[in-house]
């Protein structure tokens, strides 16, 4: 069977299995659609949050930004991967105590006040409608790249199937989908990695293979380490050494602490926390998603340190003088056809030349760092068929997440606790789903018509994240004093100072972007961690000057530090 | 109220403090720490095939963060145990 047959064959076969699954566990009240009833064991809750987690961008680039950059790429590894310990620490098991189903819940009841809650629900549906559109982008992207179809196409039948499972089964379907979703996911993954370190170092775990010594051609060990030997290309070639990078340390620690404290105040990941049956389940569930996440994470460097290496030999030859272009590897030419790899052979010899600066021959997409991976290590099609499904499912299941938070904040947060206080729970749960499929619509609107900021508002989620969420959150639990005066200024000194500032670097004045006019050096990118210390500052500050809170909400967060008597996630 | 006393509500309370700030230290000792602000006097170190600052950077730092997470599970759970406050 050809690559194309076997590609439609294994992405049917997960199609099928993921709407199975969701017709099985479809939701029948709101409980079940907000937070799957509140009895996902904690492992299966775990695998769910890691595929939650991990979307396209995870899948497909990652590796590739890593590859390209080197130790700069180290701020997404540690930053992605380092909120999971401050989510176990500062926040699961207290807000499961606390038991009800949204962030914004937390926040206007321990707050005692609407314009609080709202606050919070304008955030998290920003925060999520800016990850959704770039979710949609990638499923129309991989159906493209792997099956020829239209990129419009594809968002189409991606819309679909996450309309189908999403609006009719919920959190519970949702949750029930994304651990099948995790599986595919993973093994697509791992397969072409692990092939590629035995060919390369001779290592079964990529982890391992990535601080060792190269093969040579026999198959014997070189004497070189990997690393050793991609610094040595890195400078050779006019790029900065691989293991230093190029941005400033200020930087660099900003950006992977806006990350770390964004991820851990992000909605779509806080509420996963509220499916499980107890508080001791939500402390070892946030553990077993670390888990999961891990063992993409630690091998995504792995996979890009060996693509690297593989990559700048197959182009330059092992010799470093090139390789003429008929004798380029299989892999060149079929990307080449994409329009991903680009060759402009400008000095005329027929020889492909990669390097830094005006001698560079080659024009070559990030994301083919993990595409042609499989082809790099000669891997037979399904393989490559797998990494199609993969990448759907990474795409599918951030998707199919962040659409609950958007229908729960509109039908719950919005609807139920705002505007129409008395509509019945079959009412709500018709509403949720109506704004699951409201949400879906318009995210495939941005898929087709990507607005050319998706890429730049990123950035603002998390940087959102961090500066507005994360503060009010974590100062709601271990602090008794704070008020909701305090909360409140604190959440829109930390808004307005990081949405100003990265909306003047990324929209007004682009072309001011340069570290030279950044604030003390910081990028738009990290600046969310300067915006979360003055949401701290602030808020303690206006808490000094205004009102006590009131003795039923002390006892509240009294009650929220232990985990004795809590019941599952309910209403009231 | 599930304590005893509000002063045995107070001591949970502080142990409870005291080993997330001590885990927190060690998670931003690893990850800002040897992973940032020391990476290059740590890259002056070989380990296996690695510049230690480096290992730290992307790999190390995230194994940390799990055995933390584990080490506060089995912690916070003995905690809850001990003052008689699990569920």
């Amino acid at each position: 069977m050809d690559v194309q047959t076997l590609t439609y064959l294994i992405v049917g076969v997960t199609f099928a299995l993921y709407i199975g699954i969701a017709i099985k566990t479809r939701a029948t009240s709101t409980k079940e659609f907000y937070v799957a009833g509140g009895g996902v064991p904690p492992i299966l809750n775990g695998m769910a949050t890691a595929a939650d987690w991990m979307s396209a961008a995870s899948f497909i680039s990652l590796a590739g930004i890593v590859s390209f950059v080197g130790y700069d790429g180290s701020v997404y590894l540690m930053g992605w991967t380092g909120g999971y310990v401050l989510l176990a620490l500062l926040m699961v098991p207290y807000l499961r105590k606390f038991g009800k189903f949204t962030v914004p819940d937390f926040i206007g009841d321990r707050y005692y006040s609407q314009t609080a809650r709202t606050v919070a629900v304008v955030c998290a549906i920003f925060i999520s409608f800016t990850y959704i559109a770039g979710q949609m982008r990638g499923v129309g992207v991989v159906f493209s790249r792997f099956l020829e179809v239209e990129v419009d196409t594809g968002v189409y039948i991606g819309m679909c199937v996450v309309f189908f499972y999403a609006v009719l089964g919920g959190m519970k379907g949702i949750t029930y989908t994304q651990v099948a979703q995790y599986c595919v996911m993973i093994f697509a993954f791992m397969v072409p990695a692990i092939f590629l370190s035995v060919m390369m170092t001779g290592h079964v775990f990529p982890q391992l293979g990535f601080g060792a010594e190269l093969l040579d051609a026999s198959g014997n060990s070189s004497g070189v380490y990997l690393l050793d030997k991609l610094d040595g290309l890195s400078t050779e070639l006019g790029f900065a050494e691989y293991t230093q990078g190029s941005k400033s340390m200020i930087d660099v620690f900003f950006i992977c602490g806006a990350l770390m404290f964004g991820t851990a105040g992000l909605p779509h990941v806080i509420v996963r926390f509220f499916t499980v049956p107890s508080v001791k389940a939500s402390r070892s569930s946030a553990g077993w998603t670390l888990l999961f996440i891990a063992i993409m994470y630690t091998t995504i460097p792995a996979l890009a340190a060996f693509s690297r290496v593989n990559m700048i030999e197959s182009i330059n030859g092992t010799d470093g003088k090139g390789i003429p272009h008929e004798q380029a590897p299989n892999w060149v030419n079929s990307w080449e056809k994409t329009g991903l790899i680009q060759w402009d052979d400008k000095n005329g010899d027929g020889k492909m030349q990669y390097s830094k600066g005006e001698a560079n021959e080659m024009k070559i997409d990030r994301d083919i760092i993990v595409l042609a991976t499989p082809e790099m290590a000669n891997l037979p099609a399904w393989v490559i068929a797998l990494m199609a499904a993969g990448g759907l499912a990474a795409a599918l299941s951030t998707s199919a997440g962040l659409l609950l938070v958007i229908s729960t904040s509109v039908s719950h947060d919005l609807l139920k606790k705002n505007l129409m206080p008395h509509i019945s729970d079959k009412k709500e749960l018709i509403f949720a789903r109506l704004a699951a499929a409201a949400g879906i619509v318009m995210a495939g609107y941005f898929g087709i018509n990507p607005p050319g900021f998706v890429a730049a508002v990123v950035a603002i989620a998390f940087g959102l994240a961090a500066s507005s969420l994360f503060p009010a959150i974590t100062m709601g639990i271990f602090s008794k004093r704070m008020n909701k005066e305090g909360a409140i200024s604190g959440m829109l000194a930390g808004l307005l100072f990081t949405t100003v500032y990265i909306a003047y670097f990324k929209f007004i004045n682009p072309s001011a972007n340069t570290s030279d006019n950044w604030l003390f050096g910081i990028s738009p990118e990290g600046i969310g961690m300067l915006g979360m210390v003055i949401n701290f500052v602030v808020a303690a500050a206006v808490c000094r000057v205004t009102a006590a809170t009131p003795q039923s909400v002390v006892d509240m967060v009294e009650s929220i530090r232990f985990p004795k008597g809590s019941g599952e996630a309910q209403d009231h | 109220m599930s304590f005893e006393s509000e002063d045995t509500a107070k001591k949970y309370w502080n142990e409870n403090i005291k080993l997330v700030v001590s885990l927190l230290t060690v998670w931003a000792l690893v990850s800002f720490g040897c992973g940032i602000l020391f990476v290059d006097a740590l890259n002056e170190i070989q380990f296996m095939g690695f510049k230690l600052g480096f290992w730290f950077a992307q790999q190390g730092a995230i194994y940390v963060f799990l055995i933390l997470i584990f080490v506060y599970v089995k912690k916070a759970n003995a905690l809850d145990k001990k003052y008689g406050v699990d569920e």
